[in-house]
């Protein structure tokens, strides 16, 4: 029941988002400092991480190929796809989920709780719309992130593979450009819009709606991880079954 | 006027507003006291129109709040200035930016007008060389101020001021309570206040409402608060031994 009534208050919640609209030249400020925080603020942890799954992901399967019959250019292949289909998209999301879902919540629930959101629906603002519209459409340009960590990713798979001497750069680039379904991309960047307003609305909805101190926040934030968590793999599932399924 | 008949609130099995009926007048400080727990902070919540009450209307200047629109509600809400118990001020921006954000959110003016006007009021709250400061940089009794400031920049009809002197020194708390009564009778505003501290209802207290668990007890002025022989009033405003002793002295001057 419990569960039943925080998914209606969120549908609510989002409803709300889009309602009375704050001013334009406000809002274009608040979306470029959302833009800079969640996803410039975020490149860098992705690249890291991507470039070590790539690697990663390279060297399992270079290792996993002991027939002979096998051709090395399935290394490349096996890279990209892993990388395209799941890792870039889902595994860099669910870290995302912590990374930027645990600030979205901590400043939303502190404004919370020092009465910055009663501060603001005094004065007449539309609040929700005022601290979750400008996460969303920040995170908009999520599949930026995505393409680079894609990209990044399989260069790390690339570099990993060349270093290791498991195959060499043409075998690799060779396996890259194998039976490549163009789709496929569209599929994860369909993924990753989703997953980018899960990101957006599901810790602001633990942040916004939460009661208590500052110790809260901090329960908050969590429990916000785990329930993004959760959408998100839910979502993938989802997906998955309907666009390739 | 703010009128409120016979409002009721809620929650679950709590009922924490009991049937109150009260007014508000234009140019004096009204404070609503009474202990903890006595249900002030959802009266005013309610009177800002922050909870929704389960019944009874609340009337500003004859607009009945529950009866207004979306649109109308934002108007009346631009009429309302609040000064939060913790001040509220938002802390990622300074505070100019914090007192031109409502001008800033409302209005078309330009950034020199708007600067000109954030001089005005600072200036009028006291405050001088803190307009590039965080509000972490402030002490309490600087927060207070600026929280006025915001508060007052719109020019509103009502002011609203949750414990407006807690977790201040005592000499801060006169000067913040003296600055308020002095900014009501300036613009000629109904200043609401929510309070448990004596001395503001000594120094400030032109309408004393009283609540006991949810139900307004006593309603009356400062002077009347010292005559009066409501048992629950005389056990919350004599409950230090300074103002037991204060009594005491009326009583024997008066015999």
């Amino acid at each position: 029941m419990k569960y039943i009534s925080s998914i209606g208050s969120y549908s609510i919640m989002v409803r709300e988002v889009f309602k009375k609209p704050t001013k334009w030249s406000i809002m274009k400020s608040l979306i470029l400092k959302e833009i800079d925080e969640l996803i410039y603020g975020s490149m860098g942890i992705v690249i890291f991480i991507s470039v070590f799954i790539g690697g990663v992901v390279a060297i399992q399967t270079a290792l996993n190929l002991t027939n002979p019959l096998i051709p090395k250019d399935l290394i490349g292949f096996a890279t990209r796809q892993s990388v395209i289909l799941e890792f870039a998209p889902t595994f860099t999301s669910i870290i995302m989920a912590g990374k930027v879902g645990s600030y979205i919540t901590s400043s939303i629930g502190t404004m919370r709780v020092t009465e910055q959101i009663d501060a603001l629906e005094v004065m007449g603002v539309n609040s929700l719309n005022y601290l979750v519209f400008p996460k969303i459409i920040a995170m908009l340009f999520y599949p930026f992130v995505i393409a680079i960590s894609m990209y990044v990713g399989i260069f790390g798979g690339l570099v990993a593979n060349t270093l290791g001497n498991y195959s060499t750069s043409t075998e690799f680039i060779q396996g890259i450009q194998l039976d490549f379904i163009p789709f496929h991309v569209t599929y994860s960047f369909i993924k990753s819009v989703v997953f980018a307003f899960i990101i957006a609305t599901v810790p602001s909805f633990h942040g916004y709606y939460m009661k208590g101190g500052a110790l809260d926040v901090g329960k908050a934030s969590t429990t916000a991880f785990v329930w993004t968590s959760v959408v998100i793999i839910i979502s993938n599932f989802v997906l998955t079954q309907l666009l390739l399924g | 006027m703010i009128e409120v008949k016979n409002l009721n609130k809620s929650f679950g099995d709590a009922h924490v507003l009991k049937g109150i009926t009260t007014s508000f007048e234009k140019g004096k400080t009204n404070l609503i006291i009474g202990q903890s727990g006595s249900g002030k902070t959802v009266f005013m919540k309610c009177l800002l129109g922050l909870v929704v009450p389960d019944s009874g209307t609340i009337s500003y200047d004859g607009r009945i709040f529950s009866k207004l629109s979306d649109r109308e509600k934002r108007d009346l809400r631009q009429d309302m200035g609040m000064v939060f118990q913790g001040s509220a001020l938002f802390d990622s921006m300074t505070v100019e930016e914090n007192i031109m954000f409502p001008m800033d959110m409302f209005t078309q003016q330009s950034h020199s007008e708007m600067e000109d006007r954030v001089n005005t009021v600072l200036k009028r709250v006291n405050l001088v060389n803190a307009h590039k400061k965080y509000p972490a940089e402030l002490s309490g009794g600087m927060q207070k101020r600026v929280a006025i400031a915001r508060a007052i920049v719109m020019n509103p009809k009502y002011l609203f001021c949750d414990e407006p002197n807690s977790g201040l020194d005592p000499k801060t708390a006169i000067l913040i309570d003296n600055l308020i009564q002095e900014i009501t009778k300036e613009y000629d505003i109904i200043t609401v206040i929510n309070s448990h501290d004596m001395n503001s209802v000594m120094e400030i207290g032109e309408k004393i409402v009283f609540l006991q668990h949810g139900i307004k007890e006593w309603e009356g002025t400062k002077d009347e608060i010292f005559k009066t022989d409501n048992e629950a009033v005389t056990n919350f405003v004599y409950s230090s031994e300074l103002f037991k002793k204060v009594r005491q002295m009326y009583i024997e001057e008066r015999d």
